[in-house]
């Protein structure tokens, strides 16, 4: 199955987007912001990245333009979690190499669908 | 698949609880004018966290007014609105009535509509002051309709441009999700394509002319392209029946499905398995105890459990060590016996002392409200006031933390009130018109230390007096030590303030917050000088689940005396002794008479060996500031105790405040002084006593 990375600093998103996904099946690895998120896509490869943008230390677009960086995720899906509010923020992600974003507020079925299609 | 989402509830809350914290803290170091913006967007991220998960879990009135709070913040740390004041103090208003909505939604409560509304009309009403927000005009698709209204379908002309595929986003993946929204005819265009001498794997040259037919809106369309569309060229046309497609006419017909289908997104291969899956870094904080109701749980550094599993682990080895030479013992084992056991002893009280760890909290969660206080107090006064902290790290036993809160706040009104003066008298007598107010906290021999100290007037010694004098509290003629005389306001019903207001009360605190303290084994001392401040110091004991004990004899029975509350252990000669009318045995120490509590009396014990005053010992204790002298038969040493409830193991007895057991495995009890002293039936205190007889 394939395998997922998950960023949130909010410890109640993280939890409900990890149960989610585990749920469905998919392998599920955690990190509460981008810098550790970084840190983990280095030492093992993910099918797919779901990211939240405003986080401590590195925020969400940031960490996908440091992804889009390295080679092994030149083509690797990377989706941010975002509010309504701020289309500016959809702009940067885009800009920075995101490939699309959920927007908040999302319930599980919502979550996997978009990762359903993502992954195929 | 249906997720229960209460069930991450608690954690939303959890957070959203720190998140108001942060937002607290952070609107209050805010300086309006120069703000931080890595401060604005510490606060800002709070607000949107708590947004985005109160949507997420369905908690809308929530998400709705984080959501102008968000938007203010927003416009703050863009630079786009000026940090004033007024913002500020609206926006720390904000923060308390989205912690009132979450308190409330957390116990499944309502909270007043009307008050949020009144709130968010207050964010709004700044929001639409100053320099407005930039709106983002979204581009306006001019959407053709058929003229019939009796459209077919859609024509999508999809042009990717070549480095699409590099933001994850692969083409046939849309195309295969416009496939399942209804019948779909699919053209390529290869015309852009390279030879291959030129070919560049990674770049899409591909283009798409696509004919979806159904009973689809525009939107559905829109929402499959919607993370593209600055990715691409896009044109959605409706198809009416009457007129041709108003773009490119499908003149061939449609051919197979594209042979040359590059391979998008290539998973990453090497995958390294067993990569480190460290689990959500969780931040090494203790969390105040749940505001709504429930269990009282405590969240421990994750350092303090790990201290104790590696303590468990030695235990472990130690003990298989003993048992090991258990099974076959040789006495010229003994000297490793002997290190065993000693090392046995040594894990076992490292054990208890970080078990006892774990109850201890760092005293900035009662620290943590008083910024906010005081900066709400000095406003509403009028009054310049800086709070200095120090020593917030300090750790202190949970209980500790529960209880102090109140009297802590009190003392702290008091100073703002009643220490620091208005800037135009400060001015006066040549003092800097900003007051301080300092809250220190400190380890001090096996003692927790708060101070709370103000640069204000200090207490004015004759205005106390006379209040006391005027309310009966002492007689008109008494001649009584500074010291004495500031002990004055904590007797029950004393207030000084010549106009009653609203920040400090009615005086009926006072003795309250004595009482508590002293409920926590603790004491409070004053020193003060007119003119130049007071400070109010609080002692207290480092746990409240270890007592360091004197332990006395009275008979074959051994009692504990809480070390703190002792003042001093004498010998009693006849001639010290007076029996008073009503007021029973008494002895005079120094210049005062103390009541003679004879504990084997008291605790029904028949064998004490000392039954005259001369054979045994007094110990002169300490009480809710009265005193009295212990009779017992002999002092026996001096330990840390670990307290055992008699209300959880037996009932509660008065005279008694717990047992414990001691190192032979028997049980002592320990003296509840307070109780005892007020079991002696006397009523007036030392204190009283030494103004009598000094009147």
């Amino acid at each position: 199955m394939a395998s997922i990375l998950a960023v949130d600093d909010s410890a109640s998103m993280l939890q409900m987007v990890a149960f989610t996904l585990k749920g469905a099946g998919y392998d599920v690895v955690e990190a509460t912001d981008g810098q550790y998120a970084l840190d983990i896509a280095k030492t093992r490869g993910v099918d797919l990245v779901i990211t939240d943008v405003n986080m401590p230390r590195m925020d969400g677009i940031t960490l996908i333009g440091e992804l889009r960086k390295l080679p092994s995720y030149k083509f690797t899906p990377l989706l941010m979690l975002t509010t309504e509010s701020s289309p500016e923020k959809k702009q940067q992600g885009r800009a920075a190499g995101a490939t699309g974003w959920i927007v908040k507020p999302f319930n599980p079925d919502q979550l996997l669908n978009t990762v359903k299609k993502v992954l195929g | 698949m249906t997720i229960d989402m209460a069930q991450f509830h608690q954690v939303f809350f959890d957070e959203s609880f720190e998140g108001l914290d942060i937002m607290e803290s952070g609107l209050l170091e805010m300086d309006p004018g120069s703000a931080d913006p890595e401060q604005i967007n510490s606060i800002f991220r709070a607000a949107h966290s708590i947004k985005g998960g109160s949507g997420t879990f369905g908690f809308t009135n929530i998400a709705d007014f984080t959501h102008v709070m968000e938007t203010l913040l927003d416009e703050m740390r863009d630079g786009r609105r000026q940090v004033t004041a007024e913002a500020v103090n609206v926006l720390l208003a904000s923060v308390d009535v989205l912690r009132e909505m979450l308190t409330a939604t957390s116990e499944d409560a309502e909270v007043d509509p009307e008050r949020v509304k009144a709130q968010k009309a207050e964010l709004d009403r700044i929001l639409a002051g100053g320099a407005a927000a930039v709106e983002v005009a979204e581009p306006d698709s001019t959407e053709e309709a058929c003229a019939s209204s009796e459209q077919t379908g859609w024509h999508i002309v999809f042009r990717p441009h070549s480095h699409m595929m590099r933001t994850g986003n692969d083409p046939l993946r849309l195309i295969r999700e416009l496939g399942s929204l209804g019948e779909l005819s699919v053209e390529v265009d290869l015309e852009s394509l390279l030879p291959l001498s030129e070919y560049e794997p990674e770049d899409s040259y591909l283009s798409w002319d696509l004919h979806l037919k159904g009973d689809i809106s525009k939107e559905q369309i829109d929402d499959i392209f919607d993370w593209v569309e600055d990715d691409c060229d896009l044109s959605i046309a409706p198809i009416c029946p009457a007129q041709k497609a108003p773009a490119a006419a499908p003149e061939t017909a449609s051919e197979p499905a594209p042979k040359t289908e590059i391979k998008a997104a290539p998973a990453p291969d090497e995958r390294r398995e067993g990569g480190d899956r460290r689990t959500s870094d969780r931040r090494g904080s203790v969390k105040k105890p749940a505001t709504g109701g429930g269990t009282s749980s405590i969240r421990v550094d994750i350092t303090k459990i790990d201290v104790l599993i590696n303590m468990v682990g030695e235990l472990v080895i130690t003990q298989s060590m003993l048992s090991m030479m258990g099974e076959e013992f040789d006495i010229s084992q003994i000297e490793r016996l002997r290190e065993g056991l000693a090392q046995l002893e040594r894990h076992t009280r490292e054990m208890q002392e970080s078990v006892m760890q774990i109850r201890m909290l760092p005293i900035s969660f009662t620290f943590s409200r008083f910024p906010r206080l005081v900066h709400d107090l000095s406003t509403k006064m009028g009054k310049q006031i800086e709070l200095k902290m120090t020593g917030e790290t300090t750790e202190v036993d949970k209980t500790v933390i529960e209880k102090i809160g109140d009297p802590l706040v009190h003392l702290v009104r008091n100073s703002l009130d009643h220490g620091i003066e208005m800037p135009e008298e400060r001015v006066a007598a040549g003092k800097p018109e900003q007051g301080t107010v300092e809250l220190n906290a400190y380890h001090r021999g096996g003692n927790i230390i708060i101070e709370i100290k103000d640069d204000g007037k200090g207490l004015n010694r004759d205005l106390l007096l006379e209040k006391a004098i005027e309310r009966g509290l002492v007689p008109s003629d008494a001649i009584l030590s500074d010291q004495q005389i500031y002990e004055l306001i904590f007797a029950a019903g004393f207030s000084t303030a010549e106009t009653v207001s609203d920040v400090s009360g009615r005086g009926v605190g006072m003795d309250v917050v004595r009482r508590n303290i002293n409920e926590l084994g603790g004491s409070i001392e004053i020193h003060s000088e007119m003119g130049v401040g007071s400070s109010f110091i609080i002692r207290l004991p480092l746990t409240l689940a270890i007592l360091d004990g004197q332990t006395v004899s009275i008979g074959s029975e051994t009692y504990i005396v809480p070390l703190v509350s002792i003042i001093e252990s004498i010998q009693v000669k006849e001639n010290m002794v007076n029996m008073l009318a009503g007021k029973g045995e008494t002895f005079k120490l120094r210049e005062e008479y103390l009541p003679i509590v004879r504990l084997h009396e008291i605790l029904g014990v028949n064998d004490a060996k000392a039954k005259e005053l001369n054979e045994g010992l007094l110990v002169v204790v300490e009480g809710e500031g009265r005193r009295c002298g212990l009779f017992v038969d002999d002092l026996l040493g001096q330990q840390q105790v670990v307290i055992k409830s008699l209300e959880a193991n037996y009932r509660k007895i008065s005279g008694l405040s717990g047992a414990t057991i001691l190192g032979d495995g028997s049980v002592a009890l320990i003296l509840d002084i307070p109780g005892l002293i007020r079991m002696a039936g006397n009523a007036s205190s030392a204190f009283s006593k030494d103004v009598r007889k000094s009147a």
